[in-house]
């Protein structure tokens, strides 16, 4: 009896993390284990994974394209100026984009300029993080968690750091608690009192959707692909029908490839506009 | 007889697996339901304003955007859960 193919085992072993890589012509290559760092009462594990090295490797992307594109413009500039042409035209439609209609428009004119770095950091690392996936032998970091949970502790502490800075104590406090319009005595008091852990609620509410949505659409555009992959295996003992199957399967695929890009730039796109929103919401009095 | 042994023995395992697999995919089925809807109000929203007024296309095209991802989180927060569900 042929021996079921394990797709479930698969598709974890392509989409989690793991301890080694699988590089193209060398085959899998184990990364080093460091003894795990005793902190307190907890032991943490700081060796390289999968999804480390590619996270590093997209940083290094972003550093990059940043450093050509300014040098490029730096030389365009010394020969005379005008408009940017090639590499650096390119760059600066997307990044003043980014900082005109997402920062700026959101954030506000005073500012938002202040801010466009991180939402430019944010965009271009998550992007690169998603491409990273949709390359062969390649791993997508913002598939995990962990990374999109530091992404969004980043935007969290962002969120509340500024707008304590931008209302003050007083102010800040009063996002917290504050008196709904309206309502005048006692059902002030109650709704107020109820709006307490509501608000506080939400604020730890927002950058866990922000975590989990980048999460969620990266890791599930991966699983419809390798299902689709798994299915090839599944239906490989009919000897006619698995080619049609394998055929269509194939067809599904590229569709589904093509997807996975659109979503690629959107969750980047998501992400730093639902974080400049939520910043441009607390630099504002109610 | 062998294999029914194993089938018997594995009965409970299989069970707890069943039930795991059955809710994880309700609970998709009508999350997807709950998307759907959802989102395919706010694009036809969206393209009826912008019928209304083509000149507040932009505006209306970031404020669809923004929304469906907002819904599109949610319902990937539950697709989340069902995952886990199934895993645990």
């Amino acid at each position: 009896m042929m021996q079921t193919p394990d797709i479930g085992g698969m598709i974890f072993a392509h989409t989690a993390d793991a301890r080694g890589l699988e590089l193209p012509f060398v085959g899998h290559v184990a990364l080093p284990q460091w003894a795990p760092v005793h902190v307190g009462g907890m032991t943490i594990d700081l060796s390289p994974t999968k999804h480390v090295v590619f996270l590093l490797v997209a940083a290094f992307l972003v550093w990059l394209t940043m450093w050509l594109t300014g040098r490029a413009l730096q030389r365009q500039r010394a020969q005379g100026g005008g408009a940017p042409k090639g590499l650096a035209n390119m760059m600066e439609a997307v990044i003043l984009f980014v900082r005109n209609d997402v920062a700026i428009a959101n954030i506000g004119r005073r500012r938002g300029a202040a801010f466009a770095p991180y939402i430019l950091t944010l965009f271009w690392l998550i992007l690169y993080c998603n491409l990273l996936g949709l390359v062969p032998f390649g791993a997508t970091p913002t598939g995990n968690l962990a990374v999109t949970g530091a992404l969004a502790l980043t935007a969290l502490a962002t969120i509340e750091i500024s707008g304590m800075v931008a209302l003050g104590p007083k102010g800040y406090l009063r996002t917290i608690a504050f008196v709904p319009p309206g309502t005048t005595g006692v059902t002030a008091v109650l709704l107020t009192l109820i709006m307490i852990p509501v608000e506080l609620i939400g604020k730890i509410v927002k950058p866990f959707a922000l975590m989990l949505r980048l999460f969620a659409n990266m890791t599930a555009g991966h699983f419809v692909i390798l299902s689709l992959m798994g299915i090839i295996f599944i239906f490989g003992h009919l000897a006619v029908f698995r080619w049609v199957i394998a055929g269509g399967s194939v067809a599904f695929m590229l569709f589904m490839y093509a997807l996975e890009l659109l979503v690629a730039f959107l969750q980047a796109y998501i992400f730093a506009l639902l974080t400049s929103v939520f910043i441009g919401l607390m630099q504002h009095e109610h | 007889m062998f294999m029914l042994q194993v089938v018997a023995d594995n009965a409970a395992e299989v069970a707890k697996n069943t039930n795991a697999l059955l809710g994880a995919g309700l609970g998709i089925g009508l999350t997807i339901i709950g998307a759907g809807l959802g989102i395919g109000r706010i694009g036809s929203q969206a393209v009826e304003a912008i019928a209304r007024q083509p000149e507040a296309s932009a505006d209306i095209r970031g404020a669809m955007i923004l929304t469906a991802a907002l819904i599109e989180g949610a319902t990937l927060a539950a697709l989340v859960f069902a995952l886990l569900f199934k895993i645990l």
